[in-house]
């Protein structure tokens, strides 16, 4: 049966273009890679090259002509032993581009619904695990916590092992991972050479192919270096692969501002990993949380930022003394109960957080203070079920403000809770300056906690 | 404090991994060695193989100008010989990553001509279910890790497969294909400086076809030998006549004997062409007709197997014609399937964005 040849779409956008010249005639032979025709494409000239062979039996659209639609048949191809007495007969190559319709479909749908996205599916996440009564609690620094996570999953599976700068013989630029090398040997414990791009992307080969790494970064600072394949590569593998494969992986070290170390070591990340499907965004503040939430993220199939502070790692929290003591990602904290008004943090925010509702009790202000812990996926359940009971909401972070995590937390209340808002969210961020280096301008920079107090009087319209 | 941590001690933290397992063979003595003599079975296999290839590219070529594939399609027509002789030097358990000229590839490495032209197509047996379309398709039973569509990123992802392979101590090897453009990308550096360090069993394939889109290789490269973009780091490389089959069949069997003997990484600079354009709205402005013409009728890889089945008598005109029909018609059977397999369901919008826990 003789073919027809096709208008072809030559860009990702074209609808139509001008068949500027025919370069094969009727009754010439084609092979397939012989260039016929040429077309005008909004952005080019392009020639179109034959895929059949044959003999050009009929011209159907003549040179010159303009807006020429796609799938527009445009000449006929004769095969072996057939004449141009054949056409007539001729069939594309299909029918039509239009893609099949889904199989699934209701014959009769409903007019919109066809368009309309599905709504998310709602996951559950587990509530903490009870500590049993009588647990001894170990005050432990986070930096120990952190350690201790590592190591205990270290023992637990042989696919984990840690890679970064000076991890191993100079156990650890801030000595988070004191101690490994010499328990876990140089195969587990890898120095690296500087160079965040390249072993980031090595920690996510390495992942893809079912090791479970985790990739320390000086700081998340340096990260940046590396960013396209955290992004690009971790956080999207399991969807372009259909859930084939993905990267169980953990990106961890201090991020956000030290002291006195100014703008390019001073920026905190939790809203840019927040904005990216696919990854986890943890970001805990007692060493409690940082080691049950580093297991978790040590285990979790799927690519996690946790995020630490170079200031919270020295301090001293309660840390309960068990033998697998794991955390579920993606459940927040209530870190103190109250009546008054809600603040929600996460990380060194809390610090700000915890102090400011001190102060506020002493005047008789009872705050409930939300440690957020994980930024995705976030638990606003756990925020709007406070709200509902406060009315009041004030965020409290150290990133930049314009589209901070607080910005998002206070769209969402606004979205699913504006009947029980009281007074406008306030969301506390730092600066909208890059970080300075001089000690007063830097204070200047980040929020503090009479800021935060202040907030909270102005949701309670006490100020 | 995280800047003076970098400085200090850089030169005694260098040691842990890799240095007890002294380089058994220098650098300097690989040398590019002569294409082999294939046997009967092996060039029709070969033959086969590639134009399988060939069909499959030019009918998704079709496919793409009738709309059925859209957005951004590379075809690997010219380049065939690369591929499909590296596959016949891989072992069970090798892998391969390229980039998104990446169809060849996958058909190299045993994946389905029906499970790739419905992801090209963008529907739900496709091999990502239609998810990632031409440039991002894995298979991890066919050891295939993609498919990624950032020039450059698959090198360091490559390189993590070999440190897995080393980690587990399988004796895998890592392919790990990129172009030239794709070579002037920091980040390749960066891998091969830690493969290198860590003698990491990865076979770099710079794939050179002379042209980064649209610009070719005098006008991107300072150094345009690629086999010696490895010097820095004392990985060794040669060149390879990457349209000549046997050729890179002889170069597969000793850069996968190279890194499973524990030597490191290796560079193999297949010197190929393509014929099509960079992707399909690409008129190749930037080069000549007569400099394609005369690499698709003095180089073409399929012919010159061809031709040798005929000159030895190992295949009569007719039944090279049947090996030809048997393809297309595999080729159009995953056309026709990928053109009336069901678009995914609407529900798969929320798959694959985790992995439940």
């Amino acid at each position: 049966m003789p073919i027809e040849i096709l208008m072809p779409a030559l860009s990702p956008t074209m609808e139509e273009g001008n068949l500027s010249k025919w370069v094969k005639k009727e009754g010439d032979k084609v092979a397939s890679g012989d260039v016929i025709a040429e077309i005008e494409t909004d952005k080019a000239t392009m020639e179109v090259e034959a895929v059949d062979e044959g003999t050009i039996g009929k011209i159907l659209v003549p040179e010159g002509s303009e807006g020429v639609k796609v799938n527009t048949p445009i000449a006929v191809l004769l095969a072996e032993g057939e004449s141009a007495d054949d056409i007539g007969k001729a069939a594309a190559p299909a029918e039509k581009a239009e893609p099949a319709q889904n199989a699934a479909d209701d014959p009769a749908p409903e007019k919109p619904a066809k368009d309309a996205a599905p709504a998310a599916p709602k996951t559950e996440t587990a509530a903490d695990p009870d500590i049993p009564d009588g647990t001894e609690m170990v005050p432990t620094t986070v930096r120990e916590a952190l350690r201790d996570a590592m190591a205990e999953e270290m023992r637990r599976d042989d696919d984990v092992f840690v890679m970064g700068e000076e991890v191993a013989e100079y156990q650890g630029a801030y000595k988070i991972t004191q101690g490994l090398l010499q328990e876990f040997g140089a195969r587990r414990v890898v120095d690296t050479p500087i160079t965040e791009h390249g072993f980031a992307g090595v920690g996510v080969g390495a992942a893809m192919s079912g090791l479970k790494p985790i990739v320390e970064f000086m700081t998340f600072n340096f990260a940046m270096q590396a960013i396209d394949q955290i992004v690009n590569s971790a956080a999207k593998t399991l969807y372009m692969a259909g859930g084939q494969m993905g990267a169980p992986i953990v990106f961890r070290g201090p991020n956000g501002a030290a002291a006195r170390v100014a703008a390019q070591h001073s920026q905190c990340y939790a809203a840019w990993y927040g904005h990216v499907p696919g990854l986890k965004v943890v970001m805990p503040y007692t060493a409690a949380d940082a080691k049950g939430l580093l297991k978790a993220a040590i285990r979790d199939p799927n690519p996690v930022i946790f995020l630490e502070n170079e200031i919270l790692y020295g301090q001293t929290f309660d840390v309960p003394k068990l033998e697998d003591f794991v955390l579920p990602i993606g459940k927040a904290r209530i870190h103190k109960p109250g009546r008054d008004a809600t603040i929600v943090s996460f990380g060194i925010g809390m610090t700000y957080a915890v102090k400011a509702a001190e102060e506020l009790a002493g005047e008789g202000i009872d705050v409930e203070v939300i440690d957020l812990r994980t930024i995705r996926p976030m638990d606003l359940d756990t925020v709007i079920e406070s709200v509902k009971k406060t009315n009041r909401l004030v965020t409290v972070e150290e990133g930049f403000p314009q589209s901070s995590v607080g910005d998002f937390i206070a769209s969402q209340v606004m979205q699913r809770a504006f009947d029980w808002l009281d007074a406008p969210v306030i969301t506390v961020a730092g600066k909208d300056v890059p970080m300075p280096y001089a000690a007063n301008l830097e204070k200047l920079a980040l929020p503090n906690v009479a800021e935060v107090v202040e907030a909270v009087k102005a949701v309670s319209y006490k100020a | 404090m995280a800047t003076a941590a970098r400085k200090a001690e850089s030169s005694k933290s260098a040691a842990s991994r890799g240095k007890s397992s002294a380089r058994s063979k220098s650098a300097s003595s690989l040398k590019t060695p002569a294409p082999l003599n294939f046997k009967k079975d092996e060039e029709l296999q070969a033959y086969r193989d590639m134009l399988l290839i060939r069909r499959f590219e030019e009918k998704a070529g079709q496919l793409y100008g009738m709309g059925f594939i859209g957005g951004f399609c590379h075809l690997y027509i010219g380049q065939e010989a690369v591929v499909t002789g590296l596959q016949m030097a891989l072992r069970d358990g090798d892998q391969m990553i390229t980039a998104y000229r990446d169809h060849g590839h996958m058909l190299a490495m045993g994946m389905t001509p029906r499970g790739v032209m419905a992801e090209l197509t963008g529907r739900r047996s496709g091999y990502s279910k239609g998810k990632g379309g031409s440039m991002h398709m894995f298979s991890k039973e066919k050891k295939f890790y993609g498919g990624h569509g950032i020039v450059g990123a698959q090198v360091s992802l490559g390189t993590g497969l070999a440190f897995a392979n080393r980690y587990r101590d399988d004796k895998s090897v890592s392919l790990t294909f990129f172009g030239d453009g794709a070579a002037n990308q920091g980040q390749v550096y960066e891998s091969f400086n830690m493969a290198s360090l860590w003698k990491l069993p990865v076979i770099y394939v710079i794939e050179n076809n002379r042209y980064a889109m649209g610009t070719s290789v005098l006008r991107s490269s300072a150094e345009t030998d690629f086999s010696h973009r490895g010097i820095s780091f004392k990985i060794p490389g040669i060149q390879v006549d990457g349209m000549d089959v046997r050729a890179v069949k002889a170069a597969g069997d000793l850069a996968t004997e190279w890194c499973r003997d524990g030597n490191g990484p290796v560079i193999l600079e297949m010197q190929t062409y393509r014929y099509r354009g960079h992707s399909m709205s690409d008129p190749a402005k930037y080069r000549s007709k007569d400099e394609v013409q005369k690499m698709r009728s003095e180089h073409d890889p399929i012919e010159q197997v061809k031709q040798r089945l005929i000159d030895k008598k190992w295949a009569s005109e007719d039944e090279l014609k049947a090996i030809d029909k048997e393809v297309r018609d595999i080729v159009a059977d995953a056309a026709e399937f990928a053109q009336t397999d069901p678009e995914p369901d609407a529900s798969e919008l929320w798959t694959d964005v985790y992995v439940e826990v």
